[in-house]
């Protein structure tokens, strides 16, 4: 008798139950628990309670959020940004917990250098206090953001008591037209579905497209899965996985990697398993895509145009339209290409890898932005690979600033800002109002997007910078 | 934990959706520690303009108004970011009761853990509470948790909960002791899990990424 087919992301809860209560709460083992400056208010609850971190060798900090990005080797300047960094090391230190600090060679965003130390792997539950760690589903592990109590709960047990999710799989099939990234399949989907369309949801990504994808664009698409809700994305471990994997200094070697291969080829849906809800794309429709408003779901391609608050017949949605209108000042019905831009942004954990780099350096080189921009890695390896392949003079010589790598102006918390009342072109996750610094505007598009917005100083078909020139 | 049965405060109109994690509290007020208090921060750039001055259209801060205990908004309230912070920002305001057609999973789910009930009311509800005199006058509302309804006046509004928030929020009970008392279930988990998965472990535990 064999088992009811399984979707991955029953396989992967199965494999973590340690126990379920009848109230159906599950307790989760969790494999990797991963934190940055932000921990302190659980470092704080495990202090009061004078507990201790129960497994140490499980968990791996990282400076990130508040990290300069520009005078580095000069020094903290800001004493409250020092603090915070300080308050990471003592934490970490006092538990003995790894800590990748500022200097360290392998710093950069969580959901971008731990990745790359093998520390993420298929088939592990993986936790930080962070929403955007979904990232790591593009492995096939089942990641997930957290708040500070149960960052609290997992130092304190290595476990996390929680509800089975809903199952929501999103299909996309066929090739994607030139110059289309995961960062338009993401921002279609997110439009498609809306900011809390995949509420309550473990969100698989599977098709041919999504096979196609390099690791890179896999991690943009999962990491957006909190954009439309979700409470994580992941994508079955394949070939593509493995290679990324193989040598990487925390993944397993020899025959241990071998097995561990093995297992994880069986980590993916059951061909009749069944999921609560489906959503299909076909990768054939997707266009470049931008955002025009304070919400990631207010997306549109390119060659659409603004909407009109009056064309929409629901009243709350339609004031939602209009306010968002009036925080971006932007007019109803205006065309998106043609907007103009103060500055340009392309890092934070979606868009800041070694192919992001090189998509918005095609674009760039031999070109002049018009505008300013930072340009900040998603890692210190991704700043050395960069600048073995020559691209940080293409950024520099297009007249932007090349920068350290951290979170830097997807939320600035290192005083990376976007100036009241500026409106930014960016390849982050969130165009909250203020999200870029008070009164910032931002609009959310791929690297290749970014870098034209750049060239143009407004939204622009990044298309037709390319063309001609492969 | 503080147990969450009954509450009885005015509430406040928010009139928006998708109320993110950064507009409950920006990026740049959360390098605070906890005991300095997060209530005046919440909703800072909705309640100050760029010069720290007191906004005309603000929510909160009505000096005709007494100090809300409940908050109503639309859809998707608390999404994006998993700072708990958002929480904390709320609960020092003085809000233990967020009510919406939906909201973030992450939020939701810090609330609880904080004794704040986030209660969920139909989008024609929220859009009823938000237009209601009573609510608009400050008058105070009776959430009682355990009836899972929300009174304003002589309108009775019944809210959804995950039962399991519901038990855990009435009990104000402490998470991590019903956890310690897994300790055995732990153990045998971890010592058949390191047979099953052998390469679920960092390969340099303890060396390298120090
Ligand atoms: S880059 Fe932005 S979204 Fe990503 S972890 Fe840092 S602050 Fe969060």
């Amino acid at each position: 008798m064999g088992q009811a087919p399984r979707t991955i992301i029953d396989k992967l809860w199965d494999a973590h139950a340690v126990t379920t209560r009848e109230d159906g709460q599950t307790l989760l083992w969790i494999d990797r628990h991963y934190l940055h400056e932000g921990s302190f208010h659980a470092f704080d609850q495990v202090d009061r309670r004078r507990a201790r971190v129960a497994r140490p060798d499980l968990t791996f900090a990282i400076a990130d959020h508040y990290v300069p990005t520009r005078g580095r080797a000069g020094g903290i300047a800001n004493l409250e940004i020092a603090r915070m960094l300080a308050q990471l090391e003592g934490n970490t230190l006092r538990h003995g917990i790894r800590l990748v600090g500022l200097d360290d060679p392998r710093q950069g965003i969580v959901h971008v250098a731990l990745p790359e130390l093998g520390l993420t792997l298929p088939g592990l539950t993986i936790v930080c206090g962070d929403s955007h760690t979904s990232t790591h589903g593009a492995f096939g592990a089942y990641a997930f953001g957290i708040g500070a109590s149960e960052v609290a709960h997992v130092l304190m047990t290595q476990t996390l008591w929680q509800k089975r999710p809903a199952r929501l799989q999103v299909r996309v099939d066929g090739v994607l037209p030139p110059g289309v990234c995961a960062k338009d399949i993401a921002l279609t989907l997110i439009a498609r579905i809306g900011a809390d369309g995949a509420r309550g949801h473990a969100v698989e990504y599977a098709g041919s497209t999504i096979r196609g994808l390099s690791m890179d664009g896999r991690m943009t698409l999962c990491n957006l899965s909190i954009e439309s809700g979700g409470r994580l994305g992941l994508v079955a471990p394949d070939a593509t996985t493995f290679a990324w994997l193989a040598g990487r200094s925390s993944a397993p070697r020899g025959d241990v990697f071998d097995r561990a291969v093995e297992d994880w080829l069986s980590l993916a849906s059951d061909a009749d398993a069944a999921f609560d809800r489906d959503v299909v794309l076909d990768a054939a429709d997707i266009v470049p895509t931008v955002t025009w408003g304070v919400s990631p779901e207010h997306a549109a391609p390119i060659d659409a145009v603004v909407p009109d608050p009056a064309a929409i017949a629901d009243p709350a949605r339609a004031a939602v339209v209009a306010d968002a209108l009036a925080y971006m000042d932007l007019r109803p019905g205006q065309r998106l290409r043609g907007i103009r831009v103060d500055r340009v942004f392309i890092g934070s954990c979606t868009n800041s890898r070694i192919e992001d780099l090189r998509a918005a350096a095609a674009v760039l080189a031999g070109r002049r932005a018009v505008v300013p921009g930072l340009v900040s890695p998603g890692s210190s390896a991704v700043k050395r690979q960069a600048e073995e392949e020559g691209l940080d003079r293409i950024f520099v010589d297009a007249g932007l600033e090349w920068a350290d790598s951290g979170c830097s102006m997807c939320v600035g918390m290192n005083g990376d800002l976007v100036p009241p009342g500026e409106r930014c072109a960016s390849t982050t996750n969130r165009n909250f109002k203020g999200r870029q610094g008070q009164g910032s505007r931002t609009h959310l598009m791929s690297p290749a997007m970014v870098a034209a917005a750049a060239v143009t100083g407004h939204l622009t078909d990044m298309r037709e910078l390319l063309a001609g020139r492969h | 934990m503080q147990p969450f049965r009954t509450l009885e405060a005015p509430a406040c109109a928010l009139a928006r959706a998708n109320v993110d994690t950064d507009q409950l509290i920006p990026a740049r007020f959360m390098k605070r520690s906890r005991a300095q208090g997060y209530g005046p921060v919440l909703l800072h750039d909705l309640r100050f303009g760029p010069n720290g001055e007191a906004r005309p259209d603000s929510p909160l801060d009505r000096p005709d108004r007494p100090m809300p205990g409940v908050i109503v908004a639309r859809r998707n309230f608390g999404c994006g970011s998993s700072r708990e912070a958002a929480v904390y920002a709320l609960l020092d305001y003085g809000i233990r009761c967020a009510v919406a057609p939906s909201f973030g999973d992450i939020f939701a789910s810090n609330a609880v853990k904080n004794g704040l009930l986030p209660a969920q009311v139909s989008e024609a509800e929220a859009e009823a509470l938000l237009a209601s005199d009573w609510v608009l006058d400050g008058r105070p509302v009776v959430v009682d948790l355990a009836a899972q309804t929300l009174t304003a006046g002589n309108r009775v509004v019944t809210f959804a909960i995950d039962p399991v928030w519901k038990t855990q929020l009435l009990n104000g009970w402490d998470e991590i002791d019903l956890t310690l008392a897994q300790a055995d279930a732990i153990a045998r988990f971890t010592a058949a899990d390191a047979l099953a998965r052998p390469w679920a472990a960092p390969a340099d535990a303890g060396g390298g990424t120090a």
